[in-house]
């Protein structure tokens, strides 16, 4: 039963414990009264037998510490004398604690907050089965511009029937349908994703509700089907089961719903909302074409085989098929392969990390901040612990009190932290709400795991540095010097500017970092489109194929639309274009033959973006034609016979010539050059490409256009007056994506301003935290060296002498730490390069400028203490001791 | 008053299990019976004694119980549990061989 004992023991050592010390303290006087009646008994009388059996007996605090370091729950209970200590002393400087407090749920909370996506973004595997085997095919182009290329279809099918490295692989593709409203809801434009019948398992993922595709669903021949997403389900058809076996129609077509996907599940990402057969849907052609480059493919690797394995396979295979077509330049000559989720996070990855790097720095910035506040206060509190060395506090136990304030800070601060990063995290998801697996964004126990080991990290950090100082070889000093203060300390003023200086330094690394980003983000908005972006609106249409079947149909309601939007009072110009407005994307391409020049040589190509205008384009969007003229009138549908091409088109494919009359073959027709357009690009921080400009009326199948109005005031007001037309000409039509040219360039450069953003945010912070360390390192001088500034300023030392050389002892660190964060600059923006727009990663400009800020800031947190030691009045200085 | 080296504190261990080995008794006639059967020759000091009492009763070998003293005051009386009668006899054969050995090293010089 000795177990039983034990625990009896334990739960009693726990729950009445002070019972049992006054237990002991009766005990032990027991032990006294018996010794002092025996010493009456041996003939003493009651004051010599009294003071003979205390003598005797020792110390008696002595021995109830030592009985009771046997007791069970000591350790905690020292832990919590501490703890108690700790507290009782930081709560004597309440202002103290909250700045230290603050400061590291500054830097903890940014670690926390970074962590969180960089884990669930970069770090958390896919939700899917087995998800490391699952990897994404591309295409290496010919002429290696696109390592990573979307798969044509033809080429698909040959992978899928030569390879060996894969247990299944299936292809799949973004589009976007009409959905019709039933029950009186408004139409609405559905973002969607075309899939293979096998994606779903190959995934391995199955429909909450319903069934998957299958093979009979996935061909031309069959009836459609659709898989609703969670939310679709929910938002538009209120959850209800019922809707499983409807018929729905997508661009006027109907397809069956046949199962509902899970609530978590997302793909490609969150913004598809259903998901068709892609074989029922795309045309035969699409599906046999070698140069066609539309497909997204996924593989699941065969177990023990790599993705380098794989890749070298499907290389040998396109090669293959390359060669077997060398007349057609397309036809990609290898293929890529890598991870799943590198091609999801692949572009984010370089920021993320930059910021988790940037989040590091303001973390090591706090804790030296801290820990300098921290020598400052030991300094305070020198001679405090001197005595209680001096009276046998042994050094462990006054290390263990030091560390364990900095724990109550850093935990103070993590506690904070964690609420920081839960606000900073759902900041960032509204202003980042499309980075890749946004959705993807929870803390996690890693993150809590992570969060507890910053705390710990920051309490030994501090509690380590700040503690160096404070060995006991030096109380004998620090009693000496107890009568005069003189120019006292120097090894803690040495620490505390060493401090300083790597403060100083990691803050010109943040400030450099974040300047090339805020320079670059800077030219980016500024860099010329190439046309007028001011009071532009642009929306989207999308005319379903099934009622639009006739082009007279299309083109009616085209002309019907553009002649009223055209008499709205206040708009002063509008046309179409497809598929892409400057700015918004690259649309894509056709490759093309100069009827007047020799065939190319076999494998060579030539490509240009291909547009589509009405013939008001070029006016509305103020670009200029720049030789000859824009389309006649006379381009009559399916029978275009002009094109428009713009000045890089010419440079680069008809340099030296007179383009006016040239003739481009593309496709089965031949165009002649009527006119040079200037150039406008597609992404802003990307060159013009060449484009051929095509009459949008005169082409085949032409559905889809962007809308474009110009107006000389505000055009967000013409949104819904414009709208209201397309309803009245047809109910069912949608209206998408409307945003004004400024909001079309804003969000493809959203992410540079984001990250600009945060790493100023990042930055000032670090400068204001280095500013606060040198005032409160340069005070603290000062207040030590007065008596010695009154005996200088007695014997006759100039006051500007005086403010110089305080000065001086503040801005060595400072200039110390500007120098080593120069260096430290100079190799770590190397790193971001692949982050900055049309800057070098050693900008002169913004090198200097950091510089300059730095040194104003640190001069500024020095000029104060300078000034003061300078005022000081020699009397008054000598008289304080 | 240091921490009693490791073998007087084993040491001292069985002597106080021994003592308790015929009746419950507190610290005070604990630390008189050792002083008495050694022939004076064992003194335990109280900065031993009691850290020692606490640790024994800690790891279950003794209980103590508070109980009247031969005077009429309230003392805290330890005794042996059945685990500390088990360890007693353990502590004794390792004691025995110990100073057996010791004996024997000691004799042969």
């Amino acid at each position: 039963m000795r177990w039983l004992d034990r625990i009896r023991m334990r739960v009693q050592m726990l729950f009445r414990r002070g019972r049992a010390a006054d237990r002991l303290d009766d005990e032990l006087r027991f032990h006294l009264e018996q010794q002092i009646a025996e010493n009456i008994a041996a003939g003493m009388n009651a004051e010599e037998a009294r003071h003979a059996a205390m003598r005797e007996f020792g110390n008696p605090a002595a021995l109830r510490d030592q009985a009771r370091e046997t007791w069970s729950w000591n350790g905690v209970e020292l832990v919590l004398r501490d703890l108690r200590i700790a507290t009782r002393t930081l709560l004597r400087t309440p202002g103290f604690a909250a700045i230290a407090i603050l400061v590291m749920a500054l830097g903890i909370g940014a670690n926390i907050a970074l962590f969180t996506v960089v884990r669930s973004v970069l770090l958390k595997p896919l939700p899917f089965r087995d998800p490391d085997r699952l990897v994404r095919l591309y295409e290496h182009s010919t002429d290696d511009k696109f390592p990573y290329n979307a798969s044509a279809g033809g080429v698909f099918a040959e992978w899928k029937k030569q390879s060996r490295s894969f247990s299944d692989m299936a292809i799949s593709g973004y589009v976007g349908y009409n959905l019709s409203g039933t029950r009186g809801q408004l139409p609405e434009n559905v973002r969607a994703f075309e899939v293979t019948w096998n994606l779903f398992p190959l995934l391995g993922v199955d429909p909450a509700l319903g069934r998957g595709f299958t093979q009979d669903d996935d061909r031309a021949s069959a009836n459609g089907t659709v898989i609703l997403s969670w939310g679709l389900w929910k938002r538009r058809f209120g959850g209800d089961p019922a809707i499983l076996n409807q018929t729905i129609l997508l661009d006027a077509k109907p397809y069956t719903v046949i199962g509902i996907m899970p609530a978590w599940f997302s793909w490609p990402d969150q913004s598809r909302q259903l998901w068709t057969p892609l074989e029922y849907r795309e045309l035969a052609d699409q599906l046999q074409a070698l140069d066609e480059h539309n497909f997204i493919a996924i593989g699941r690797l065969k177990p023990g085989v790599t993705v380098k394995e794989a890749g070298a396979e499907l290389s040998v295979i396109t090669r293959r098929i390359h060669d077997q077509h060398l007349d057609n330049p397309f036809v990609s000559k290898s293929a890529n392969i890598r991870s799943l989720l590198d091609s999801m996070v692949g572009e984010v990855k370089t920021p993320l990390y930059v910021l988790l790097a940037a989040t590091g720095c303001v973390l090591l910035i706090a804790c030296l901040n801290v820990a300098n506040l921290l020598v400052a206060r030991g300094a305070a509190r020198r001679k405090e612990m001197a005595i209680r060395a001096a009276l046998g506090g042994s050094r462990m136990r006054l290390l263990r009190e030091q560390l364990m304030e900095s724990l109550i800070l850093s935990a103070g601060g993590g506690v904070l932290g964690v609420a920081l990063a839960a606000l900073t995290i759902r900041w960032l998801l509204t202003a980042q709400p499309e980075m890749a697996r946004a959705e993807a964004i929870h803390p996690d126990s890693m993150v809590g795991a992570f969060a507890l080991a910053l705390v710990v990290f920051s309490a030994a950090f501090t509690g380590v540095v700040s503690s160096l100082s404070a060995g006991s070889r030096w109380v004998l000093a620090a009693l000496q010097e107890s009568s005069r203060t003189h120019s006292g300390g120097l090894a803690r003023t040495r620490l505390r500017k060493l401090l300083l200086t790597l403060e100083v330094g990691l803050t010109v690394v943040l400030l450099t970092s974040s300047g090339l980003l805020l320079r670059s983000y800077a030219r980016l908005r500024s860099s010329n489109l190439g046309c007028i972006t001011q009071n532009v609106l642009t929306m989207s249409l999308d005319l379903p194929e099934v009622r639009y079947k006739e082009d007279a149909q299309r083109a009616n309601f085209f002309d019907t639309l553009l002649a009223r939007v055209r008499s709205l009072p206040g708009v002063q110009a509008a046309s179409y274009i497809f598929p892409t407005v400057p700015g918004a994307g690259y649309g894509g391409d056709s490759g093309f033959r100069i009827t007047e020049h020799p065939p190319l040589p076999q494998g060579q190509s030539q490509y240009a973006r291909t547009l589509f205008i009405d013939p008001g384009y070029f006016a509305t969007m103020g670009i200029p034609i720049v030789r000859g003229r824009i389309f006649s009138e006379n381009q009559r549908p399916r029978h275009p016979t002009e094109i428009i091409v713009s000045e890089t088109f010419v440079r680069q494919y008809l340099a030296g010539e007179d383009p006016l009359g040239r003739h481009i073959h593309k496709g089965h027709d031949t165009y002649e050059i009527v006119g040079i357009c200037g150039d406008t690009r597609h992404e802003v921080s990307e060159p013009a490409a060449p484009a051929m400009y095509f009459a949008l009326d005169a082409a085949e199948d032409m559905n889809s256009a962007t809308l474009v109005i110009r107006s000389d005031r505000d055009v967000t007001q013409f949104a819904l007056p414009v709208q209201r037309i397309v309803q009245e000409l047809d109910r069912d039509l949608p209206v998408s994506d409307i945003l004004t040219m400024d909001e079309v360039i804003g969000r493809n450069t959203a992410d540079a301003s984001f990250d600009a953003t945060l790493l100023l945010i990042f930055a000032a912070s670090s400068l204001l935290l280095a500013a606060v360390g040198l005032f409160g390192v340069l005070s603290y001088i000062v207040a030590q060296r007065t008596t010695e500034i009154g005996v200088r300023i007695a014997l006759g030392a100039q006051r500007g002498q005086l403010l110089r050389f305080i000065l001086a002892d503040g801005l060595r660190p400072a200039l110390y730490g500007l120098v080593m964060g120069l260096a430290g600059s100079a190799l770590v923006t190397r790193l971001i390069q692949s982050m900055l727009y049309k800057t070098q990663a050693l900008d002169p400009g913004v090198f200097v400028l950091v510089s300059l800020i730095l040194l104003f800031v640190a001069a500024m947190a020095c000029l104060l203490p300078a000034w003061r030691a300078s005022r000081i009045d020699p009397m008054q200085a000598l008289r304080t001791e | 008053m240091g921490k009693p080296s490791d073998l007087v504190q084993g040491t001292l261990d069985l002597l106080i299990l021994k003592t308790l080995s015929t009746e419950a008794r507190h610290g005070w006639a604990i630390a008189k019976r050792i002083q008495q059967i050694s022939g004076e020759v064992l003194q335990v000091q109280q900065g031993s004694l009691y850290p020692a009492l606490h640790r024994l009763e800690q790891q279950g070998w003794i209980k103590a119980k508070w109980g009247e003293s031969e005077t009429g005051r309230q003392a805290k009386f330890y005794s042996l549990t059945a685990a500390g009668r088990a360890q007693l006899e353990k502590e004794t054969a390792s004691w025995e061989r110990l100073s057996g050995a010791i004996n024997l090293i000691v004799q042969e010089g």
